[in-house]
């Protein structure tokens, strides 16, 4: 079995975003970047599927400006078989992205893709199920548990009500939720190794792909700020506050 | 044309958060039709009938549809779109699962957890989290939208009579088999509509300390949140985590204790009307956020709090 994981490069989840003074987005200049994070689970695991003995191959795939062969380095480094980086320039919207992706899908003929359920720097939620509308393949959004029985999933999916479990044929889109496992650290002989490993670079353009924004950015802007609340010095004066200044209770 | 509704139900009732949706769907357009698709769900399209924004229903049913399986439901409202400048749907769960389906069916670019219709091209929402909001316009002949449902207000429930009616249902994608559904059942109000919110961290440090949390929820009337490392930690089960990957809650009153604060937490909260932080590190990001900060050991302060709250007379419900 063959295992295809889609990894974006993001802003790193820890960094406190700044918008742009133009307002034309955020500014992402000398900020520190990272996979989404959930990409990380996926490709832990697609790793894990490929250690116990189910998949032969494990390939990364990245669509983003040239930089992000980092990104698909650091899933080579965590036990990536080998990579693939569509490169792109300016903003590319999920639906573009699933379109790119169909397109390695059809050369590659993996057995599933597996990607983050949500990227954390536009949180549109939209790629893995594009994909799998595309190609018309099950999918498995929001996992947080993966099991392979005889060329079926078994997938929970946490929803808003608690959990659900379906069963899926293969082949098949699953979207990771960051339950699904603990993404391991590269050591730093594999991130050496990983360097030798072999990415495959494409334009986006050579896809046959019109991957022209639909959505036009009018402006990105700061949220409305909260205005300073006050530190109370014991129970009682919270109680009173709430009861006789904010009335909630 | 007109906007086309996927309304959320259980086979019996709507859910909550289509009201919101409703509301949503009736900014774009005041000609809302709403979808429903679903097994032996009279009931369900009867309530949608009767919320005075819709004007007509459109029921489809068969067994394949009991379990609300995104491959078997978006086929029927790809078909069904052809009549409509707008599809519209929840971002939660289902809306998230089901809406991309579609849209990449129609060769549409969707536009995800809007929280405010600025023209029917033309939408806010939030990204990263919720630090920068993002205007964004649509230059699809066809839109697919999906709401933040806490962003708007519920239409009434009653009152109107849209006439109902039936069409027929799509083939089974055999690839996709419901196994079940392990919903936690509460008398509690749910959390995502909730007046009150109480929500615990790290900081709690056991499931067994959430007890702590609970007392308090029932006091008060409230939904219990959680973080992401509580949830993590398994202190408490998925439905209750609060932030970007799990619930926004936008209560009256939302009380955080023993949580740090983190950027991913504090976007699904940070609308709520007054927040409460109760937390031991005077330095912790939460209080940035909070309208009434206590710095103390919750161990020590949810206790009082529970004495304090026991010497009111009333208690809003």
């Amino acid at each position: 079995m063959k295992i295809l994981v889609a990894v974006k490069r993001v802003i790193d989840y820890n960094v406190q975003i700044r918008v742009k003074e133009d307002n034309t987005g955020v500014v992402t200049d000398n900020v520190k970047m990272s996979t989404n994070p959930p990409d990380d689970n996926a490709i832990e695991e697609a790793v894990k599927i490929k250690e116990a003995g189910k998949a032969t191959e494990v390939v990364a795939v990245s669509i983003g400006e040239e930089k992000a062969q980092e990104t698909v380095r650091k899933a080579l480094a965590v036990g990536a078989d080998r990579g693939i980086l569509v490169k792109t320039d300016g903003i590319i919207e999920p639906l573009a992205v699933s379109k790119l992706l169909q397109k390695i899908v059809e050369k590659e003929k993996p057995d599933l893709v597996f990607m983050g359920k949500q990227a954390i720097d536009d949180d549109c939620n939209q790629t893995g199920q594009m994909l799998s509308a595309l190609l018309n393949w099950p999918q498995a959004t929001f996992a947080s548990k993966i099991e392979i029985k005889d060329g079926k999933l078994e997938v929970t999916r946490e929803i808003d009500e608690g959990l659900e479990t379906i069963e899926i044929n293969v082949p098949a889109i699953v979207t990771c939720d960051l339950r699904l496992n603990e993404p391991r650290y590269a050591s730093l002989p594999n991130i050496m190794k990983a360097k030798k490993k072999p990415i495959e670079q494409l334009n986006a353009s050579d896809l046959g792909v019109d991957i022209t924004p639909r959505i036009e950015q009018i402006k990105v802007e700061e949220p409305p700020k909260r205005k300073a609340g006050i530190k109370v010095s014991s129970v009682a004066e919270l109680v009173q506050k709430l009861k006789n200044e904010a009335k909630v209770i | 044309m007109s906007v086309l509704l996927i309304a959320e139900h259980n086979n019996k009732e709507l859910k909550p958060f289509t009201l919101n949706a409703s509301t949503a769907a009736s900014q774009i357009d005041s000609d809302v039709h709403a979808v429903i698709i679903g097994h032996n769900c009279d009931e369900a399209a009867k309530a949608l009938s009767e919320l005075p924004l819709i004007k007509k229903v459109i029921q489809v049913e068969a067994a394949h549809y009991e379990n609300f399986v995104a491959e078997n439901f978006a086929p029927i409202i790809v078909k069904l779109a052809e009549n409509y400048s707008h599809i519209v749907s929840s971002a939660n769960t289902f809306g998230k699962n089901l809406m991309p389906r579609i849209a990449a069916a129609l060769d549409t670019s969707q536009i995800s957890d809007i929280i405010k219709v600025i023209a029917p091209d033309t939408f806010l929402r939030p990204i990263y989290a919720g630090n920068a909001f993002a205007t964004v316009k649509s230059k699809d002949a066809k839109k697919c939208v999906t709401i933040r449902p806490t962003s708007f207000d519920s239409c009434e429930s009653s009152g109107g009579s849209a006439p109902i009616e039936k069409a027929d249902p799509g083939e089974e994608f055999a690839k996709t088999k419901f196994i079940k559904r392990e919903e936690v059942k509460s008398d509690r109000p749910e959390l995502g509509t909730a007046r009150v919110v109480v929500s615990g961290g790290r900081g709690m440090q056991s499931g067994d300390n959430f007890k702590l949390i609970t007392s308090l929820a029932d006091k008060l009337n409230a939904a219990i949140g959680a973080s992401r490392a509580a949830v993590d930690a398994g202190y408490i089960s998925n439905d209750h985590q609060v932030g970007q990957t799990g619930k926004v809650v936008v209560p009256d009153l939302y009380i955080a204790v023993g949580i740090s604060g983190a950027i991913q937490h504090l976007a699904g909260m940070k609308e709520s009307k007054v927040i409460v932080a109760i937390n031991k590190d005077g330095e912790a990001p939460i209080f940035s956020v909070a309208d009434y900060g206590l710095e103390a050991d919750l161990f020590e302060a949810v206790p009082q709090l529970l004495e304090e709250l026991n010497k009111l007379n009333t208690i809003q419900k």
